[in-house]
């Protein structure tokens, strides 16, 4: 049996004809065509298919499409503005915070989720935030920095911000460089350089580094 | 055009001239820069592309029924009724594709369908399309197959050992054989015997190392499309598609040249993507039979059956050191269960000894290991392949060596230091090393001479070192080609297009030729597009596999760029009548290094260069060394053109009453080589770090045995039961970056994605011992594992003991 479903998609109202069983991710994945949420597990243990609804992150694979009738679904493709990233995106991007990308999207969300309750979180509040959300790649500490980074960003967007232990621990003499602004120029969009707010509400606006995407 | 007449045309992201000049005086202008990745914005907008993203006109769903036996004949199969059902559009079984497969060539011992016999719980039988997942489940429901049960071989004990009667589980390649031994290595170097006769200290001791699987967050996924010209397209999550390419091609009879395989990106593979899996040949004859395009998703159950991850191996130990702490013998006797199948455990056996002469120095040494099939799902390669479990052993050894002579830990390791320049004990050829750099980074951070062995009762620090290899000298099949092969194309405008074969997997390897390029020609880093792991595309890279990709791809983009390079440069030093030398190509720029006022643009430049050369492009490709490795039988496995190194300090607290480990921070020092871009190479050092501690604490592949009801079924086949650490769970980690600039790789560059995984496991155990005077020497340190371990009376005795010492060794300073 299908059914029709209106369901308001990062801003859009959408119909969609799906099968009655579809979860939320069936309808956005097969139904509309939004690819970035993920299924890593299709029972709700790993996060990659985290969406918001209403504003409150939900595991969408174990979410019933009906559920969302008439709701408010954003997913990772609603959190970019209209011609540049999010904070929260362009800080992944300088912290390295996506590496495989593929649990990226639904730690965006919940990510986001965090920050529009909590604008100021602590470490420990990111950790237990994103602790629905499993990364098998980055160890989770440039997940963390990004939270944290973009948390700074939306509180101060042009205040500079970190001055020379760059979020990261202490390097052995002569093992780590100091970046050079110089290079950070020779690379728009490269967020090379140390990454301070005031740089990255520059840099936002940069044409995006093209290359190796599918 | 005059090039004065130029100046002042800036190309679009240029740095402004009046930074040239500083730039100019910097040994790199984007090598070791903080850089981005160039796949980072697709991945935080969810705008790349993974396979499962992928739809086709027409498609079919595929599905595969998989074995409820561990080990059966397969007597029939009746798939009359399945074929039967509205929407089925084909069912293909093992007798459609009779032809083996394997990684590794010699050891080709599995079918894309089992043909006649099943091995483990969940060895596929059958694979059906249809139009929707749903009819497909349906139509497995229907598929009738009648099993005769045989023996199940669980334990590697057993398997070694068969009942009478029992059948082994492949046939013996050689009659009197035991057919369920994959792979026996003996390998002595030295007197061994006489060396631990000789030693002041003896150390002997038992480890047991569990088995562990990648958990990838994409489950494998493939498409398969036969056109009507003949032609085979298989898009999938794979690590290796030069290698799936040949395969698909040999198994399912078809012209290799016919035979397309393009890798999207992919969500994650450690190891677990690295060789041809069921689904890959199901989707391509699926495709075939029906004409129309056919996706095939694992569930994650199935990923857990699919597997090739670590292999459990027991591990009996013994290590000779004279009084000072000189390592005069290692003994090491290794069982390694290796599941249904060979796939890597040829190398593996091999990796358990080979890889374990690093970095320190023994005066003899001799493995002993055998690799044994069971029924359950075959292992294979995971991060740090074949060495990590035998690192853990040895470097607990250490730690009880150092704790008999009362010598530091981190001081013994600095004892026992192989040196650079030099060969192992097993004949590999070690060029730089950084390792007594590592270990000091590490020493120092984690605040080591003020706090070892002077903790309170329940906390403490480990440390331990480790090494691994930067891709491996020979290939997986013999042949004397390049292992990896780049082309470069400049275009008019400066846009620079990199086509490679590497497989971008997380770890930057899409990034990687991107740095370098616009390192060599001067672009900026925006201007490099990258196309890669797509075989009609781009020359041929043996794949990710290895940590093979950044020095073997990175050198022969390396070797096309210089090339471009170097028309660029002597067109320009010909119109600046000025020596080649004193030709920049630096930051969008072309410019006269002894006068940076006189310039062009990049673009300008390739202009100036096209005129003169005609089309600018390049290839490039790199070789790996051959002539350094032991003249005996296996000497090649284990040689690498680089080997990187590692220390790490764990500190733990435990908790006696329930024995509950808390890591709370680690500290790790990693030699790269040079870090091509730190953000990357902090990521694969924290990655690997964090995968190692998920071992040590809480990961645990097993199955249910005879005593639970259905021996062999997978015990938790979901990433709820089988545990992996969540964001609470994970310490937090200090990645420290040691350069020793290898001559071997790219401006220096060694491997990072799989070395810092190794010590990460036995800092954990040497700090438990700190903390509460107790060794573990079998994983994971779990709660019960460490509260039964407390229960040894005389383990507080054994803290207060070492922590006097060590007090009364201070108050005598």
């Amino acid at each position: 049996m299908h059914a029709i479903l209106t369901l308001i998609v990062n801003g859009d109202r959408r119909d969609v004809g799906i099968p009655e069983h579809y979860t939320l991710l069936e309808a956005l994945r097969y139904g509309l065509g939004l690819t970035g949420s993920k299924q890593g597990c299709d029972k709700g243990d790993c996060g990659a298919c985290t969406v918001l609804l209403d504003g409150e992150p939900v595991l969408s694979c174990l979410t019933p499409a009906w559920e969302a009738e008439g709701r408010a679904v954003t997913t990772v493709e609603g959190l970019a503005e209209p011609g540049r990233l999010n904070p929260l995106q362009e800080a992944f991007q300088v912290t390295g915070g996506a590496q495989c990308g593929f649990c990226t999207p639904g730690i965006l969300m919940s990510a986001w989720a965090l920050l529009q309750r909590n604008p100021a979180p602590t470490r420990e509040e990111i950790r237990a935030a994103l602790a629905g959300n499993l990364c098998r790649c980055t160890g989770y500490t440039k997940i963390l920095d990004a939270v944290e980074l973009a948390a700074e960003m939306l509180a101060a967007p042009t205040r500079a911000r970190r001055g020379g232990e760059g979020g990261q621990a202490a390097a052995p003499a002569g093992a780590v460089r100091s970046p050079d602004p110089a290079v950070a120029a020779a690379a728009p969009g490269s967020g090379s350089g140390r990454d301070t707010a005031e740089g990255l509400a520059g840099e936002a606006a940069a044409p995006a580094v093209a290359g190796g995407e599918p | 055009m005059r090039p004065e007449e130029l100046r002042g045309r800036q190309a679009a992201g240029a740095v402004p001239p009046e930074e040239l000049d500083r730039l100019v005086q910097r040994e790199f202008a984007v090598i070791g820069a903080r850089l981005r990745r160039v796949d980072g914005v697709a991945k935080v907008t969810g705008r790349a592309v993974y396979t499962d993203d992928l739809t086709f006109p027409g498609m079919l769903h595929g599905k595969i029924l998989r074995s409820p036996h561990p080990h059966a004949r397969i007597v029939s199969i009746d798939a009359s009724e399945a074929l039967a059902l509205p929407g089925v559009h084909a069912v293909v079984t093992g007798r459609d594709m009779p032809v083996p497969y394997g990684i590794i060539p010699w050891t080709r011992d599995e079918y894309p369908l089992c043909v006649d016999r099943v091995r483990y719980i969940g060895d596929g039988v059958a694979a059906v399309a249809a139009v929707d997942e749903e009819t497909a489940n349906r139509a497995l429901g229907l598929i009738r197959v009648e099993y005769e049960p045989l023996h199940a071989f669980l334990e590697p004990e057993e398997a070694l050992d068969p009942p009478a009667g029992a059948e082994p589980i492949h046939a013996p390649t050689k009659p009197g054989r035991n057919g369920n031994v994959t792979k026996h290595v003996h390998l002595e170097f030295g007197d061994v015997d006489a060396e631990l006769a000789a030693s002041d200290v003896v150390v002997e001791g038992e480890y047991f190392f569990e088995g562990t699987t990648h958990t990838a967050i994409e489950p494998h996924c493939a498409i398969g499309y036969y056109d009507p010209t003949g032609k085979l397209t298989v898009w999938s999550a794979t690590q290796v598609p030069h290698y799936l390419q040949r395969e698909l091609a040999r198994v399912l009879d078809l012209d290799v040249a016919r035979v397309r395989v393009v890798q999207p990106a992919v969500g994650g593979a450690f190891g677990g993507k690295s060789e041809p899996f069921d689904l890959e040949f199901c989707v391509a004859k699926l495709a075939m039979a029906t004409g129309r395009p056919v996706k095939i998703l694992y569930t994650r159950e199935e990923v857990f059956y699919a597997h090739r991850g670590r292999h459990p191996m027991k591990m009996r130990h013994r290590l000779g050191a004279s009084a000072d702490g000189r390592l005069r013998a290692v003994d090491a006797q290794t069982l390694i269960d290796g599941g249904a199948y060979a796939s890597f455990g040829l190398v593996t056996t091999y990796y358990s000894g080979q890889l374990l002469t690093a970095p320190y120095r023994f005066g003899s040494y001799r493995f002993d290991s055998t690799r044994v099939y069971t029924n359950k799902p075959a292992c294979g390669p995971k991060r740090g392949h074949g060495s990590v479990q035998p690192r853990f052993a040895l470097e607990v050894q250490l730690d009880k060596l150092a704790e008999r002579l009362g010598v530091d830990p981190i001081e013994l390791r600095r004892r026992n230091f192989l040196g650079a320049d030099t060969r192992t004990i097993n004949e590999l050829r070690v060029q730089s090393n950084g390792f007594l750099m590592c270990l000091e980074a590490v020493e120092r951070a984690s605040g080591w001479k003020e706090r070892f062995r002077r903790l309170p009762y329940g906390r403490g620090l480990g440390v331990a070192g480790s090494c691994y290899i930067s891709g491996t000298n020979y290939p997986i099949y013999p042949n004397a080609m390049p292992q990896s092969a780049a082309q470069i194309q400049l275009e008019r405008s400066g846009r620079v297009t990199v086509f490679t074969g590497a497989s971008e997997i997380g770890q930057g390897s899409d990034s990687v030729p991107a740095y370098i390029v616009a390192e060599e020609l001067g672009v900026p880093l925006d201007y490099v597009r990258v196309v890669s792991a797509d075989t009609d595309l781009v020359p041929v890279d043996l794949g990710a596999y290895s940590s093979r990709e950044t020095l073997m791809m990175g050198n022969a983009v390396l070797d096309a760029a210089r090339k471009l390079r170097k028309r660029v440069v002597a067109s320009m030093a010909r119109v600046w009548e000025i020596p080649p030398e004193r030709v920049a190509l630096v930051g969008g720029w072309a410019l006269d290094r002894t006068d940076p006022e006189r310039r062009v643009p990049i673009s300008e430049a390739f202009n100036i260069a096209e005129a003169e050369h005609g089309a600018l492009g390049a290839t490039g490709s790199y070789d790996t060394p051959k002539d350094v490795h032991g003249a005996y039988r296996g000497g090649t496995i284990g040689a690498s053109p680089a080997y990187s190194f590692t220390a790490h300090v764990a500190e733990v607290e435990v908790e006696p009453e329930t024995g509950v480990v808390r890591v709370e921070r680690i500290w790790v020092a990693h030699d790269c080589g040079r870090a091509l871009n730190p953000v990357l190479v902090e990521g694969q050092i924290e990655g690997s770090t964090y995968m190692g501690f998920a071992e040590a604490l809480m990961e645990a592949q097993v199955f249910k045995g005879p005593e639970q009801g259905r021996a062999g079924l997978h015990n938790a086949p979901s990433l709820l039961d089988y545990r992996i650490p969540t964001s609470v769970d994970t310490p937090e980690l200090h990645a420290l970056i040691v350069e020793s600039v290898d001559p071997e790789g790219p401006y220096g560059a060694k491997e990072a994605g799989e070395g810092p995984l190794h010590s990460s496991i036995p800092a954990i155990a040497n700090a438990i011992f700190d903390a509460v005077g107790v060794r573990l020497d079998a994983l994971p340190f779990s709660p019960p594992a460490v509260w039964r371990a407390l229960q040894d009376p005389a383990a507080r005795a054994r803290w207060e003991a070492t922590h006097g010492a060590r007090r009364a060794e201070v108050a005598a300073d």
